[in-house]
């Protein structure tokens, strides 16, 4: 189903622009280089050549906060890192998502004690989560493109809300 | 949300120098974000120009509590946790684990685990060694290496999937044995990695090796004299790279390594480059016990027919009474361990790994103390890193190859 499918031979192709911003926004997501535990190992792998998250548009891995669109939370975030989380969530420019990898992120796992953060959305808000201790680089490209299904349905009216 | 303490910076005045005070130096937080600590470190320098003056480690952001944890949990249950401490090296951890167990209630090995559990964790052994390969190589912009190394860990991890059905954490060393012996295909499938590994370690040394620019980042860089090492605690790949031929696998021998013939790599350097080569050599020497394990496999039980310990076989269950009681005694209660501290220790990719283990009679271990390399290792990072500039910084905080899971636990 490629482009020139839709153009036809008029070379026009008509769309609303909500679905064109949020279209082009799924092709180009930059994750943020940032591992945590054990899942970024498995995010490493993602990235990796067998299973090579490029295809979707994610090369490109961010060191800086600043350029980058997404965070995967990779791992069990304990107490001395949850401040951190939040500040480099806080720095991401917007619209930005977050990823909550591992059961570790979703729910703190096996490790339920005092120092881990049952769920890494007592700090930050999590879009989608990806269950496995830790999840196959499959099942976290599968959370990838639920995320993206979501931002294809989301509207402007949502954006402004949600970063108002 | 835990509470946070707020502290004045009066408090850790004592860690950084006279100069750094007065603004001669200046002070650069590095981490706990940060694409070459290797997880969540967080570094301080105190910097001349670039020159680094001090440098204090700051650990603790990955502090997981699981020493804690296994307290509350029965010996079988425990071990998942062990899997998550150094994560490149589960089956290491388990086996580190297992061999505490299995001291402290007197339980006996067949010979095929035996073999089983040297082939895996040799095998979790190159694993880890890519993975650093891989990570060393992106620090040192060698985008490339990163890709080649996981491709070849990709295969190591579909075997470890073949044997227990997990890529990662496999738990599958148990006490008294393995979770289930080997499928068929096992022995074809690590014989053409080996096969294949061969080259592909010759392919990596004709990349890096002699490289020169790889060899101008390297050498003469992060001098770590053997005695500065022993006085910390270093072991592992780090230690033998500054000239003592210390491993485990040779002086305190376990799971019958002592029927293998194999070579302990040393290099005299005590460098960055020293490190890198003894690595490289240590896969071929993993490769070489692989072969003669599987070659002398034999055949036989994969668990101890110790039923006190020791689950029965599923098709036991449905025909003696006898067994079904075994199975729900040990899965609901957990067997009981006697009123004695033991220690075991064995080789991990980063050096002697340790696990203490108190047992108070009953069926859940009163203390676990884990002895782990890394913590070790990153404590001499101070000392070696003196006088270099913060990009050699990240070559030495590569080669020394930590693990957080296994700082922080």
């Amino acid at each position: 189903m490629g482009v020139e499918q839709k153009l036809g031979n008029m070379g026009v192709v008509t769309t609303t622009l909500e679905n064109m911003v949020n279209w082009s926004r799924t092709n180009a997501m930059w994750p943020m280089l940032f591992g945590l535990a054990c899942c970024a190992i498995e995010m490493m792998a993602a990235q990796a050549s067998d299973y090579d998250m490029s295809r979707f548009g994610m090369e490109l891995m961010r060191a800086s906060p600043r350029q980058s669109d997404l965070m995967i939370v990779a791992g069990r975030c304990s107490k001395k890192m949850g401040p951190v989380l939040r500040r480099l969530y806080d720095q991401m420019p917007e619209p930005k998502w977050v990823i909550a990898m591992g059961d570790c992120a979703s729910c703190g796992g096996v490790f339920n004690n005092y120092a881990i953060f049952q769920g890494v959305d007592e700090v930050v808000p999590v879009d989608v989560y990806v269950a496995g201790c830790p999840p196959r680089p499959e099942a976290l490209i599968h959370g990838v493109l639920t995320l993206y299904e979501k931002v294809k349905g989301d509207t402007f009216k949502e954006y402004a809300v949600k970063y108002k | 949300m835990s509470q946070i303490e707020e502290v004045s910076v009066d408090q850790f005045k004592h860690l950084v120098s006279e100069r750094a005070i007065r603004g001669e130096t200046m002070l650069l937080n590095m981490g706990p974000q940060h694409p070459s600590t290797h997880g969540v470190l967080r570094v301080l320098l105190e910097l001349d120009g670039e020159t680094i003056v001090n440098c204090i480690p700051d650990i603790g952001y990955l502090h997981t509590g699981v020493e804690k944890n296994m307290e509350a949990k029965t010996f079988q249950k425990a071990e998942v946790m062990t899997d998550r401490l150094d994560y490149m090296n589960p089956l290491g951890n388990n086996l580190s684990y297992v061999l505490a167990v299995e001291k402290l209630v007197d339980l006996d090995v067949p010979a095929r685990a035996q073999a089983i559990r040297v082939i895996l964790v040799e095998l979790q052994r190159i694993a880890s060694h890519m993975v650093w390969l891989g990570a060393f190589g992106l620090d040192l912009a060698a985008m490339s290496m990163f890709l080649y190394c996981f491709r070849e860990r990709e295969r190591i991890l579909d075997i470890f999937e073949l044997v227990s059905g997990q890529r990662m954490m496999t738990t599958y060393i148990r006490p008294g044995g393995v979770w289930r012996d080997v499928p068929v295909e096992f022995d074809k499938a690590v014989r053409e990695f080996v096969q294949m590994f061969h080259k592909r370690v010759d392919e990596y040394e004709r990349l890096l090796t002699r490289n020169p620019i790889f060899i101008d980042r390297l050498v003469g860089i992060g001098y770590l004299t053997v005695e500065t090492a022993l006085q910390y605690g270093v072991t592992g790949p780090n230690l033998r790279a500054s000239g003592s031929d210390w491993d485990l696998r040779k002086a305190r021998p376990y799971m019958g390594y002592e029927q293998y013939d194999f070579n302990i790599p040393t290099r005299p350097e005590g460098d960055t480059y020293a490190r890198y080569i003894v690595r490289i050599e240590e896969l071929r020497e993993s490769l070489k016990i692989i072969e003669q394990a599987l070659n002398k496999m034999p055949l036989g039980p994969v668990n101890s027919d110790n039923r006190k310990f020791v689950p029965p076989p599923r098709a036991e269950i449905g025909v003696s009474m006898e067994a079904l009681i075994h199975h729900f005694k040990l899965w609901t209660e957990g067997f009981p361990a006697p009123k004695n501290s033991v220690y075991s220790a064995v080789e991990s990719p980063r050096g002697e790994l340790g696990m203490y283990l108190e047992g108070d009679g009953g069926p859940k271990p009163y203390r676990i103390h884990l002895r782990t390399p890394s913590f070790d290792n990153l404590a001499v990072l101070p000392e070696i890193v003196k006088g270099h500039l913060v990009a050699d910084l990240v070559a030495i905080l590569a080669s020394i190859d930590i693990v957080l899971g296994d700082i922080d636990r």
